[in-house]
């Protein structure tokens, strides 16, 4: 297993540096000189001189990269065009709020997906099955930016019971996620976000659990007298796996493609750091942002394979 | 069935086989199956509906797209001729969704067919090549994998600036890697089979395997898997659009129309939800009659 791990980890050390030299590059396919898009519009000439030789812009292609990619590993993503700061502060300050919003509606999905997976795994084929399926086609084919808008059209502006946008009251520094006040500005942007994971996770588990049923040992089981309760115990057991699995990596997806969903409701996140990014042309936020959150998807993916291996040593790939 | 089906690994041999039993080809099956499966004709027929609405809004769109009013803004549905209401700067809701259908439905199917063309060959060299070949094109496609899809168009729309060609070219790349990645398992998967084999050994060229036998059998893989992306990359565009990465204004998208109509979420909350529900209505279509189609093609059915 040891020997297998080392193996993984070192199969996503070329997926990594591929993903910088992408993110590399989208400084140099952005339209203008890359030395421009690094620098607010009013630089100083000593400015720009600095930054040109501090990001060595008059070394050849690859070498520019090697020292951009030292600079990344160590921390130093550069400065932000908009605010002046440091982009790694402003993405750090960001993905919490990502994380806990991803989590979250990682759980909403996945405890509605496996109960609804479950059952319509279980009848496969009868109209209850069907229902299921036709809510999973829909929770994947909702543009969940729309529904976002159509939550707060009910309730924002209808009821006026929940708040339209923003991350708590207003004067509050800090997320609790504990306190009624704060937790009400999480629950839309929650739900909506939940909602694609629910399609896709619903799916795996009736197909999972359809496939578990149709094995030898149920049939066993049922033989020697178990209760049905007792045997959709077992075949829960056999189905979760691989529903966690893809749960992961709903997680992984969403911290990378919340961007619409915390637009809508001004989320502070990262998606919404990203937005704000692409409005003001800050490719240096741009870029860092994409890095981190492509290298969160690679990791996430990483540990779901390593943990999946480690449950069900048979999935072992080459 | 009482009919038999042909082997859908050697269309030729059905062709000159047996007379006397009537044998469909592969395609043949499809479409039978596909005539009784009303479910998919109903959802196909609103899908050709959306379309022909597209192509001929010049003619049915009631009112110019583009013309703007101050008296007339925000008005609610059935004001005055406008069915649907009119938007903030007071054009018809109506004709701009039509009009805007052409560009997201553009920027949806574009895309796709695009990335189908240079994905599905990038995997078909990659898989009957193999070797150092397969390599290079597979490894370089799980670097673009490693990107969740939405983050990758963003990234590159992002950096390239906003416009549909920009839009379309970013889409194009986030659906090369699957797409490459189907064909690429499927011509795998085909490639040491025996006919391949008896083919080479009767001094067929390369070329002429890959385009007879490989392609007969690889191409349903990757148009069944090309056609559930449709549905994907309709809301992606749209996403991209309502981020200001695809259409430029005054251009109608339904995408565009859901971030401007957003400003008026308290005027006039119903309109808002319009562009948004043809998005959803023509994506939940897609969707169907690609299920209705992958089980049409499924071979082992």
């Amino acid at each position: 297993m040891t020997a297998y791990i080392i193996r993984r980890l070192l199969y996503a050390v070329p997926i990594a540096l591929g993903v910088s030299i992408v993110c590399f590059a989208l400084v140099y396919i952005a339209p203008g000189d890359p030395l421009q898009t690094l620098l607010p519009e009013d630089a100083s000439a000593e400015t720009i001189a600095m930054v040109r030789k501090a990001y060595g812009f008059d070394k050849p292609i690859p070498v520019q990269y090697l020292i951009w990619l030292g600079k990344v590993v160590t921390g130093d993503f550069g400065m932000s065009i908009a605010t002046g700061r440091p982009v790694l502060g402003e993405i750090v300050k960001a993905l919490g709020n990502t994380v806990l919003l991803a989590a979250g509606a990682v759980l909403i999905a996945f405890t509605l997906a496996f109960i609804l997976g479950t059952i319509a795994g279980y009848r496969v084929g009868t109209p209850t099955d069907r229902a299921v399926t036709g809510f999973a086609v829909i929770g994947v084919s909702v543009p969940n930016y729309w529904l976002g808008i159509v939550l707060i059209i009910i309730f924002a502006v209808e009821l006026n019971v929940l708040p339209a946008t923003g991350m708590g009251p207003r004067g509050s520094d800090t997320f609790n996620l504990f306190d009624w006040n704060h937790f009400r500005y999480l629950l839309m942007p929650m739900v909506t976000l939940s909602l694609i994971p629910i399609g896709i996770i619903a799916r795996t588990t009736r197909s999972a659990v359809a496939e578990v049923l149709n094995q030898d040992f149920v049939e066993t089981l049922r033989a020697k007298g178990l209760m049905e309760w007792e045997i959709l115990l077992h075949v829960l057991k056999n189905a979760l796996p691989q529903v966690l699995a893809v749960m992961g990596l709903q997680f992984g997806y969403l911290m990378g493609g919340s961007i619409l969903v915390e637009t809508i409701f001004t989320w502070p996140g990262s998606g919404f750091l990203l937005n704000k990014a692409i409005l003001t042309r800050d490719l240096p936020v741009l870029q860092g942002t994409i890095l981190v959150l492509a290298i969160i998807f690679v990791a996430t993916n990483l540990v779901i394979d390593l943990l999946q291996t480690a449950v069900d040593p048979r999935l072992k790939r080459g | 069935m009482t009919d038999i089906t042909a082997n859908s690994m050697q269309p030729e041999a059905a062709e000159q086989g047996a007379p006397a039993l009537k044998v469909r080809s592969y395609w043949q099956t499809v479409g039978y199956r596909l005539r009784y499966d009303y479910m998919t004709l109903f959802f196909g027929a609103v899908v050709v509906l959306i379309i022909l609405s597209a192509i001929f809004a010049p003619l049915i769109a009631p009112m110019d797209p583009y013309e703007t009013s101050l008296i007339k803004r925000l008005k609610p549905m059935l004001y005055q001729g406008h069915l649907l209401g009119t938007d903030e700067l007071g054009r018809d809701i109506l004709s701009r969704m039509l009009y805007g259908g052409r560009i997201s439905l553009a920027m949806g199917i574009l895309p796709v067919l695009a990335a189908t063309l240079i994905g599905g060959s990038l995997g078909v060299i990659a898989g009957f090549v193999g070797g150092r070949t397969n390599m290079a094109i597979m490894r370089t496609v799980d670097v673009f994998y490693a990107f969740p899809s939405i983050l990758l168009a963003v990234a590159i729309s992002g950096a390239l600036g906003g416009g549909i060609f920009n839009g379309m070219a970013s889409l194009t790349l986030v659906f090369i890697p699957p797409l490459c990645r189907v064909a690429e398992t499927a011509t795998s998967q085909v490639r040491n089979l025996d006919f391949v084999e008896a083919a080479r050994a009767t001094g067929a060229g390369t070329f002429n395997i890959i385009r007879v036998h490989v392609l007969g059998n690889v191409l349903g893989p990757i148009l069944i898997y090309a056609s559930s992306m449709v549905s994907v990359s309709i809301l992606l565009a749209s996403g991209l659009s309502f981020l200001g990465l695809g259409v430029t204004p005054p251009e109608p998208d339904w995408g565009l129309m859901l971030n401007t109509l957003r400003g008026a979420i308290y005027v006039n909350p119903m309109v808002c939800a319009l562009p948004g529900f043809a998005i959803l209505i023509t994506s939940i279509c897609f969707n169907l009659v690609s299920d209705g189609l992958r089980s049409a093609m499924d071979v082992r059915m």
